[in-house]
């Protein structure tokens, strides 16, 4: 189990955490690797806190169940940090990445946490100047990928463009990677 | 050479029929199987599939439209789950002893009520009576590779029986995963070109289906339905073997994992298998003689073989993702129940359900049965037989 990167995603329904929770298995499944990526259906409704789930591992993966310690976590509302237990099941080191726009130190106190290594980035706010709509998904995985490694940014942004190609608009898809490569560059560590 | 894909288990399902592209597909959506078709319906739209593709107001008529298909001669497929396998039910059976091979993905969801969208088997283990084959998914690669030797398993000439290809709702269903495709021209070679020896629109050997049949011949046609499951275990193993080389990718009945020398073992079928693979990779990193029977086909239900790989067990825990209300145990645990019967062995064996409804099952709950194991290896059979795994109190 220690070999596979578990991470999950928590975000409110309609801001695109089951798209990236699967878009981040496939960039990873281009570099070669093994990955599940999939949401946690719940009521499906806008506005409902719901989490996602990508593994990431070298070997093929067997386990079929919801990641309940994961290295990553990836808050895409932080009105859920006083709602939802985001940290729970990570370990001292695990690593928790926030749209937000308050400070690391105030997000560490809502969270009552000590330990882990926090990041902020005001996805929101970058997915309204470059998408035109607040929805935080594409920034968050270029906040990921500055804060973690994990796969190259290249790889992320060929597989937007290769997924969305049809779907979005040329100008949407534009905006799209524009957000992240600027998320990539504008998150902050703690 | 195969293709590296990553796709759901639904869309890994889409992209079998795609390959198979049958004569007629007649669907109705419902979740977790809307997207199956929905790919499906893509590829008609877009022309990759010269199949005929029915738009029908309901599983009734779904179930309805692929049986007259299949009569007359045409491959013909559907997929659904839950409540519209439970709206097809009369034509399920109509399916079957009509000798129709039809091949059918369900993906497992539970039935209402209360309303429920998520996992579990309640859907399929209710039709396990019906007269389908049965055959359980552990992941997307097996969803694909089971939709596959489907085909070729249910248009046998010693089964002629329809097949389920069966797979957990949205656990399989939206989760996206790694797999290996096989290329368009060894599909279609492999699948080759369907011809029924028995079809309504040969009207030089006229047949008839469905007439009415009473007390005179019912029952010798309920026989030979009776001998055409029969035949069926050599034919799932044949097909499992040949597919096999051309994927690399063999098939049996059931998997055993990690039972040579296992004492405590878990039975499971569908995803859960692979997480108790999990645990027992662990555990067997640990030292612990566990191992895991997974059952790929449960219809027919290959009794010999699962006791034999029982035999050496000294501790059992068969997990059901359903209930069979009034009944000693789950659909899975009675059938291991019986097939251990009077072949002699002295094995503590205990039922778990689980995951109704779609209730996560962690390693954690997979570690916890086979702790208890470590005790009923000790101790035998426990007086509470029927155990519930992941339910609060």
């Amino acid at each position: 189990m220690a070999d596979i990167m578990e991470i999950r995603w928590h975000a409110r329904g309609g801001q695109g955490a089951k798209t990236a929770s699967l878009l981040l298995a496939e960039a990873a499944a281009m570099e070669g690797k093994y990955s599940q990526g999939f949401p946690d259906y719940g009521p499906e409704r806008m506005g409902a806190p719901m989490r996602g789930f990508t593994r990431i591992s070298d070997e093929p993966i067997k386990v079929h169940c919801a990641i309940y310690s994961p290295a990553i976590v990836i808050v895409l509302d932080d009105t859920l940090l006083t709602t939802v237990d985001v940290a729970s099941g990570t370990p001292d080191d695990g690593v928790i990445i926030i749209n937000t726009i308050q400070p690391a130190d105030a997000v560490r106190k809502k969270l009552k946490l000590d330990g882990r290594k926090l990041f902020t980035v005001d996805a929101t706010g970058i997915a309204i100047d470059e998408i035109g709509r607040p929805i935080p998904n594409a920034p968050m995985l270029g906040a990921l990928i500055k804060a973690v490694g994990l796969l190259s940014l290249d790889t992320v942004v060929d597989q937007i463009k290769k997924k969305f190609s049809h779907g979005f608009r040329p100008e949407v898809l534009d905006g799209n990677v524009r957000a992240i490569r600027r998320a990539y560059e504008e998150v902050k560590a703690e | 050479m195969g293709r590296r894909l990553i796709l759901t288990g639904n869309d890994a399902a889409a992209e079998a029929m795609r390959q198979i592209d049958p004569d007629v597909v007649a669907a109705f959506p419902i979740t977790p199987q809307t997207e199956l078709m929905h790919k499906f319906a893509q590829h008609v739209a877009d022309g990759d599939v010269k199949a005929e593709f029915v738009l029908v107001e309901s599983e009734h008529s779904a179930m309805s439209a692929t049986v007259g298909a299949a009569a007359a001669g045409a491959r013909a497929m559907t997929a659904t789950s839950a409540n519209g396998l439970a709206l097809m039910w009369e034509i399920v059976y109509i399916a079957a002893s009509s000798r129709l091979p039809i091949v059918m993905p369900v993906v497992n969801r539970a039935l209402s009520g209360p309303i429920n969208i998520h996992c579990d088997h309640s859907d399929t283990m209710g039709c396990r009576d019906s007269g389908w084959l049965q055959i359980y998914s552990e992941n997307a690669q097996e969803v694909y590779d089971n939709v596959l030797q489907a085909i070729r398993i249910a248009e046998h000439p010693d089964v002629l029986l329809p097949v389920m290809v069966t797979f957990d709702g949205f656990i399989l269903s939206h989760t996206a995963e790694i797999l290996e495709g096989l290329e368009d021209p060894v599909v279609r070679k492999w699948v080759g070109d369907y011809e029924s020896k028995y079809t309504l629109l040969n009207t030089d050997e006229p047949v008839t289906y469905g007439p009415l049949d009473l007390q005179d011949y019912y029952f010798e046609h309920k026989r030979q339905q009776i001998e055409a499951m029969r035949n069926a275990p050599k034919v799932v193993r044949d097909v499992g073997k040949a597919y096999g080389e051309i994927s690399g990718r063999s098939y049996d009945l059931l998997e055993a994992y990690e039972l040579e020398g296992a004492t405590r073992v878990i039975v499971a079928l569908g995803s859960t298998a692979g997480t108790a693979k999990a645990v027992v990779d662990e555990m067997r990193a640990a030292g612990e003689a566990v191992g895991l029977l997974k059952i790929r086909c449960f219809r027919p239900f290959p009794e010999a073989e699962i006791a034999e790989k029982l035999s050496r067990a000294k501790a059992v825990a068969v997990l059901d993702r359903s209930v069979s209300f009034g009944a000693p145990g789950g659909p899975v645990h009675k059938e291991i129940k019986a097939a251990l019967y009077g072949t002699g062995c002295d094995i503590g064996l205990v039922n778990y359900i689980y995951g109704l409804g779609g209730r996560d099952v962690s390693m954690d709950h997979i570690r916890q049965a086979f702790t208890d194991l470590t005790t009923i290896a000790r101790e035998g059979t426990p007086s509470d037989g029927v155990r519930f795994l992941g339910l609060r109190d």
